[in-house]
């Protein structure tokens, strides 16, 4: 059994307050109280299952690399989205499409996590499954079934920086 | 009607291209031909609608809307997973 | 400041808006599952962050709201798509490819049930 830890309880608590303003966004303070009461309540009950990382993402030393994260991510997104637009658009439907796979280094699931919900998010690729460390992409454009040249053409520019996000 | 749109037709315009957008993802949910082709229109449909939501509650100046379309997205969402599960797994 | 303020957002929307229509014209024309998938839910997704980020722009005191919607989106649009992605091969729906290329073929799909209700209609 898992023993009442402070540190989780105050970050599921912290975490579920901001989601609460958000979702109300005022600052009456009435809706803040009460704000402040449901989230205490919620987050006794399930701190156990939201804590596994905690606030690690915002940590100084890190949040330069999510920043660049989200650049790069960003950039990804709307390249390949003008990309696939061009392959909807024109006549011939110029599209190669296979499912390909890849070895992820990553070794934490929250990682993992993010790393395919990237994949899946930039168009042309889409995580079908991924088993242990290996990733299933249907890949709009085949080029290569080669897994090493498939991990460069896909996630190459994501891992090296989760891997200094989340691995280290 | 009165509206806060600074330059009516135009956004005229874009309703327009949403909706044709929208058009096109519900001849596919009325074609299918599977099952998991008229869940994916529909997970389509449920992002476009909220955008127009959105798009609808600048133009009216309805604040409420906004609210409207978060739950609209949440409902969708839960809806696409449940069938999704039973499609795998079956109940 | 607000013309340019507002110049941005509409031009943020009239992005949006031709995603959308991207969006569902890809879901339309692509030939089977998994690529209307890509075409489809994707392009739509950015069309959707772009409308919002329009309106943000419009409408500077509903940002965090919008903020919400946005990141919602976000995080619940791949997750939809590659849960019911997953679904469907389990259902025995191969994707279409020229030269076969499929390596999820090797894993091990016993678990799943077998297809029932994957019926073609006309």
């Amino acid at each position: 059994m898992q023993t009442f830890s402070v540190k989780d309880f105050f970050y599921s608590w912290i975490i579920l307050f901001v989601v609460w303003l958000g979702f109300t966004a005022t600052l009456d303070i009435y809706e803040v109280l009460t704000g402040l009461l449901v989230s205490l309540v919620i987050a006794y009950y399930t701190y156990k299952n939201y804590s596994h990382k905690g606030l690690n993402i915002l940590m100084p030393n890190k949040i330069f690399y999510t920043l660049k994260y989200l650049l790069v991510f960003l950039r990804a997104l709307v390249v390949a989205n003008f990309d696939v637009a061009r392959r909807v658009v024109s006549p011939k439907l110029p599209i190669n499409p296979g499912i390909v796979k890849f070895e992820s280094q990553l070794q934490s699931d929250f990682a993992k996590m993010v790393l395919a919900n990237s994949i899946t998010l930039t168009p042309g690729t889409l995580t079908v499954d991924m088993v242990e460390n290996t990733f299933y992409i249907h890949w709009i454009d085949v080029t290569t079934t080669d897994p090493g040249e498939a991990f460069t053409a896909i996630a190459k520019d994501f891992e090296e920086i989760l891997i200094k996000i989340f691995d280290k | 009607m009165e509206t806060s749109c600074a330059y009516p037709t135009f956004c005229m315009v874009i309703f327009s291209v949403m909706a044709i957008g929208i058009i096109f993802g519900m001849i596919r949910f009325v074609k299918g031909p599977t099952a998991s082709d008229r869940v994916v229109a529909y997970d389509t449909l449920n992002v476009m609608v909220i955008s127009g939501l959105v798009f609808l509650s600048y133009v009216f100046q309805r604040y409420i809307y906004l609210d409207v379309s978060l739950l609209y997205g949440v409902l969708g969402f839960i809806g696409v997973i449940v069938i999704a599960r039973y499609f795998e797994k079956g109940i | 400041m607000m013309e340019i303020l507002s110049i941005i957002g509409y031009i943020f929307l009239s992005v949006g808006a031709v995603f959308l229509l991207l969006g569902g014209l890809g879901i339309f024309r692509m030939p089977d599952y998994y690529t209307r998938v890509q075409a489809g839910t994707k392009a739509s997704t950015l069309g959707a962050m772009s409308t919002i980020i329009g309106v943000a722009f419009l409408q500077p005191d509903w940002a965090v709201k919008l903020l919400v919607i946005l990141v919602f989106i976000a995080f619940t649009n791949p997750l939809s798509s590659h849960v019911l992605a997953r679904a469907t091969y389990k259902m025995g729906q191969k994707p279409l490819s020229k030269e076969n290329i499929d390596a999820y073929e090797e894993v091990d799909h016993s678990t799943s049930r077998k297809p029932v209700t994957n019926k073609t209609t006309k």
